[in-house]
């Protein structure tokens, strides 16, 4: 089912922050929102994953408004990790994992399905060796894997992260774009918010490039990611080039003089 | 020890501590002279048991409020006073002393239950569309005022004996309360307890915060609307019968933690329950130490509350700084 975004208004306490949002994203995709601060990337990932209701215009998945979905349908269809990675108390990694059963549950703990999915994203994110130490002694990286695996416990068609790479050294930032691609290829919905540039242009397949508030482009990521298209949305100087593996990759030399 | 044993234990602790405030007392009422035709019989029938059964209700209605209110508010510091229904409680109950509505059959209680009543409509009216922020905003705000309006009914009142008997019953205790006390706050401390039993998964859920959890499917609306309720209605009841008696419902909390881990859930009913010990077992200690008049639950409460705290605070000092 096709995730859209029909014509989102939305406005943060009378600041209008999206005006008139057409988007639309396919499962089996990894699609990218990009765009400078305040260009209501979040906003817009809020208002897919239901957490925002638009002022006017709708989130659609499939043929539904999200808004009409109750809390558990949509749960179910659509994993969100926010931003930050906030956890409150020393509570077990697998536990945490388990909050993602949440829109399952009946009145009698955790079913033997609820395990099993459990079990699964935890190995999908190689966090089972730490299943039973509290999240608040965990390195930074994998809390960031412990909270994807509870994203990924509630067996969602699509999946919304909001900044994932924020705070992940490097090789953790590979680790988890890795992670979404895999999700991508197996033919769920992905839908990130993302700065690094030179990782999108590497990792995505689809781009929403959003510029005060509008969609300034979308598409195959090639055909968003232009050295002009940069120039006007973020004032940079960057050059696109093929690597010696072939791939395509960004240089960011510096910002443009206004 | 598995966390089953430890409830077992608890809930033999619990009525073990229940029995002892059966019995405990300037004289001393053991079982073989509970239904007795006498003397012993009627204390333990008009008075003990009332009160055993009051300790026990209202024990559990602070320990289960102050984990709820702890795992909705995600900080160890709030307890059932944060959110002004005590405050507001208890302002009721003093209304009702000053205007001598207390002699009539519910004027005490059902004026300190409509002072829990009218925090209800506030906090919801206050907090709706709002997060945790407006809520414990809005309770402070209410708990300020009912405080004040207090001291001013205590400052106006017009004899020395209308007051001594506000400041009196102000002082949380559970003496000379009597069956029909009981009869009174307990089912509304069962219906606030029962609604506050059900929210365990949603406030575990908080755990990744507010967005994490309306993600997951939880209803943030619908919860708060539990917790006013249902804190409303048990803690509201309990400070109608019996004062404010503080420091169980930030304690205890923090106590099952030891105990039971973090998990929001998992430290809800063995708060209910250890906060019913740790009344009961309060309650039964004032009675019997010696002296003229009874020292009152809740400054028995702060004093042995307090140091135990600090105890506490400094062991876990070394983890957090």
């Amino acid at each position: 089912m096709i995730l859209r975004s029909d014509n989102i208004c939305f406005a943060h306490d009378k600041r209008p922050t999206l005006f008139g949002v057409n988007a639309r994203f396919l499962p089996g995709q990894f699609s990218v929102i990009l765009g400078p601060n305040g260009a209501g990337k979040s906003t817009l990932l809020a208002c897919l994953a239901a957490l925002l209701k638009p002022d006017t215009g709708a989130a659609t998945l499939g043929d539904r408004a999200i808004t009409g979905l109750s809390p558990d349908e949509r749960a179910k269809a659509i994993g969100f990790l926010p931003q930050g990675g906030e956890t409150h108390w020393a509570i077990s990694a697998d536990a945490l994992v388990a909050l993602g059963r949440y829109p399952y549950r009946n009145g009698f703990g955790l079913s033997a399905e609820d395990h099993v999915a459990i079990s699964a994203a935890m190995a999908a994110t190689n966090t089972s060796q730490f299943a039973k130490r509290p999240v608040t002694q965990l390195s930074g990286g994998e809390c960031a894997r412990v909270l994807m695996a509870r994203v990924l416990a509630g067996e969602p068609q699509w999946i919304l992260a909001d900044e994932p790479l924020a705070n992940l050294d490097p090789g953790h930032q590979l680790d988890m774009l890795g992670l979404l691609r895999g999700q991508a290829d197996s033919g769920k919905g992905v839908i990130a918010v993302l700065h690094d540039l030179q990782q999108a242009v590497r990792f995505a397949d689809h781009v929403v490039l959003l510029h005060q508030g509008k969609v300034f482009a979308q598409g195959d990521v090639t055909s968003v990611i232009t050295p002009e298209n940069l120039a006007h949305v973020y004032g940079i100087d960057a050059n696109l080039f093929k690597d010696e593996e072939g791939a395509t990759q960004l240089l960011i030399k510096g910002k443009i003089a206004p | 020890m598995t966390s089953r044993c430890r409830t077992y234990l608890l809930v033999a602790l619990t009525l073990a501590a229940f029995c002892l405030s059966l019995m405990a007392g300037k004289s001393w009422i053991w079982p073989t002279a509970w239904l007795a035709n006498d003397a012993d019989g009627w204390i333990f029938l008009e008075l003990r048991l009332p009160r055993a059964l009051l300790g026990l209700g209202i024990g559990a209605a602070l320990g289960l409020s102050g984990a709820v209110l702890q795992g909705y508010l995600r900080n160890a510091l709030a307890d059932p006073t944060v959110l002004g229904v005590s405050s507001s409680a208890a302002f009721g109950g003093v209304a009702a002393i000053f205007l001598g509505l207390n002699s009539l059959p519910f004027g005490l209680f059902g004026c300190a239950m409509l002072g829990a009543g009218v925090s209800i409509v506030a906090l919801l009216a206050l907090a709706r569309g709002g997060g945790p922020l407006g809520f414990i905003l809005g309770g402070m705000v209410l708990s300020t005022l009912a405080g004040s309006m207090t001291a001013f009914l205590i400052s106006i009142s017009p004899n020395p004996f209308a007051t001594s008997e506000i400041i009196n019953w102000l002082m949380g205790a559970l003496t000379d309360r009597l069956m029909n006390d009981a009869v009174q706050a307990l089912p509304f401390i069962a219906a606030g307890g029962a609604l506050l039993l059900t929210t365990g998964r949603a406030l575990d859920a908080l755990t990744i915060g507010i967005n994490g959890a309306r993600s997951i499917g939880v209803d943030i609306g619908r919860l708060q609307w539990i917790i006013v309720f249902g804190v409303g209605l048990s803690v509201g009841a309990s400070v109608a019968v019996s004062g404010v008696v503080g420091f169980i419902g930030l304690i205890v909390p923090h106590l099952m933690r030891r105990f039971y881990g973090e998990q929001p859930s998992a430290i809800l009913l063995p708060s209910a329950l250890g906060g019913a010990l740790l009344t009961l077992t309060a309650d039964s200690f004032v009675r019997i130490i010696p002296g003229p008049t009874e020292i009152r639950l809740g400054i028995a409460m702060a004093l042995l509350g307090a140091p135990f705290f600090f105890f506490l605070l400094q062991k876990k000092q070394g983890r957090m700084i």
